[in-house]
């Protein structure tokens, strides 16, 4: 197994100079000087330098399917809560319902929690979102939990690994919203387990062969291998 | 204020043995908070200071949103057993004071444009006070908040310098702040040297001024260094924990 260390940056670290990289995420430029600005790992390629923060609110990006809670209900639309530094907008010809004025609460309310897709982010961080696709719905029954959303690309694995060895070995519906919000569904019993899998896939989200790991974990209580 | 101690003997000793550019020691933990986005814990000589801080989120009251950036709001509270003779609870003059020029201090190391409308709060609580706990507070303020996550220019960091019995020393202890003649928290930004709060309490001539200036910042770039290895320790270990 190839074993190059993670570098972990905190803010202010000298990473390099504009001449012979470009300032990718999570940097900033100062009298020509690459500087990290947030905590985070490294991530080094020949052009850019970036980094993946460690912690922090989601930052949302167009097109990311997400989890939202809705936090109220205005005249021609519902503000919902997605993780991220402000609230989202969900306009009513954005939903699959015809809406009257003033009638939004009888499709959605306070505390509904919504499967949604990032419709656009102005240069101002005003998010919109949508539920005009046929995969996005409102969430009825299930379990949801929050994780760092710098750990989704982990728990979701590459091409969907983690998540397709999950449902191999245990009987339930995931879904996982970019911004760090996981809905689960099944019977009380897979559901704490799912559970307990996706947190120690994010305590070690950091380290190397964890798909290996979680794969032998599940293996040993699986009943029903599909 | 006069009194009959002796603050620094003929051997430069001070009260608790120091040198006059010694710091008191200092213990810092990151992340020891599960419910906050960051949070910081730490100790500066007989100080104990407990940061949390939440955000990037909406700003509420929505009139005190920017549409331009985050606004930062710091709270610096002492517990009411802080201090001998318990302090009454709730704000006061005081805390609100050191509340606004913290907040001022964390705006100019954080990188607000990228939360338009968004408040960062940062709740900074005093649980035992000695002397310098605005210092202590700003410190710990700068680990919670590169513990949360949040984008930086740098980590601030804050250190004291005074006058006691006529020598210009660094970090104040209760007597000396109590006793001493002046004391001149400063708080800087280590990548740069700026200065992000400067206040003075006492009377320095200007050649004391810049000693006890220089004295500070040096003060500031030891504590910076033990703010760093905090962060690093508490995420190193994870990630090497196999």
């Amino acid at each position: 197994m190839q074993k190059e260390k993670r570098k972990i940056v905190i803010p202010s670290q000298v990473l390099g100079d504009i001449k012979s990289k470009s300032a990718g995420r999570g940097t900033f430029v100062e009298n020509g000087k690459i500087y990290s600005g947030i905590l985070g790992v490294l991530n080094e390629n020949e052009r850019y330098i970036n980094i993946v923060p460690l912690k922090g609110r989601y930052d949302p990006t167009v097109g990311d399917f997400i989890i939202g809670v809705v936090e109220e209900a205005l005249g021609s639309g519902w503000l919902v809560d997605i993780n991220a530094s402000s609230p989202a907008l969900l306009h009513q010809n954005e939903v699959p319902w015809r809406v009257d004025f003033g009638d939004t609460e009888r499709y959605l309310n306070h505390g509904d929690c919504i499967m949604a897709k990032i419709l656009s982010v102005d240069e101002s961080k005003k998010l919109q979102i949508t539920l005009n696709e046929r995969s996005l719905y409102k969430i009825k029954g299930g379990h949801i939990i929050d994780v760092e959303p710098s750990r989704v690309p982990r728990i979701i694995g590459k091409k969907g690994s983690m998540l397709s060895l999950i449902k191999k070995y245990i009987r339930c519906r995931i879904f996982v919203g970019q911004n760090g919000r996981i809905w689960v569904d099944g019977d009380t019993e897979s559901i704490e387990k799912v559970l307990q899998t996706i947190y120690k896939i994010e305590d070690e989200s950091t380290t190397f062969g964890l798909t290996n790991r979680i794969e032998e974990m599940l293996k040993k209580d699986a009943k029903d291998v599909r | 204020m006069k009194s009959d101690i002796e603050l620094i003997d003929s051997n430069g000793k001070r009260l608790d043995g120091r040198g006059p550019e010694d710091l008191r020691p200092i213990k810092i933990e990151a992340g020891v908070l599960h419910r906050a986005d960051g949070s910081c814990y730490l100790e500066w000589g007989g100080n104990k200071v407990l940061v949390a801080v939440y955000g990037p989120r909406e700003a509420i009251p929505r009139h005190s949103q920017n549409p331009l950036r985050a606004i930062v709001n710091a709270k610096y509270n002492m517990a009411a057993f802080s201090v001998e003779d318990r302090k009454r609870p709730g704000p006061d003059r005081r805390s609100r004071e050191i509340s606004k020029v913290i907040s001022e201090a964390l705006e100019k190391v954080i990188l607000t444009e990228q939360f338009p409308r968004a408040a960062i709060d940062v709740n900074i609580e005093v649980l035992d006070a000695e002397a310098g706990t605005r210092c202590a507070g700003l410190t710990a303020a700068g680990v919670a908040l590169a513990d949360a996550g949040i984008p930086m220019t740098d980590i601030p960091v804050s250190c004291a310098a005074g006058k006691i019995d006529g020598h210009v020393v660094a970090d104040l202890g209760k007597e000396e702040d109590n006793f001493g003649d002046a004391d001149l928290p400063v708080a800087i930004s280590p990548r740069t040297d700026e200065v992000i709060l400067l206040q003075m309490d006492g009377h320095l001539t200007l050649d004391e001024f810049n000693k006890a200036f220089d004295l500070a910042v040096n003060g500031c770039h030891v504590v910076s260094e033990i703010q760093k290895k905090a962060i690093l320790d508490k995420y190193q270990s994870a990630s090497e924990a196999e």
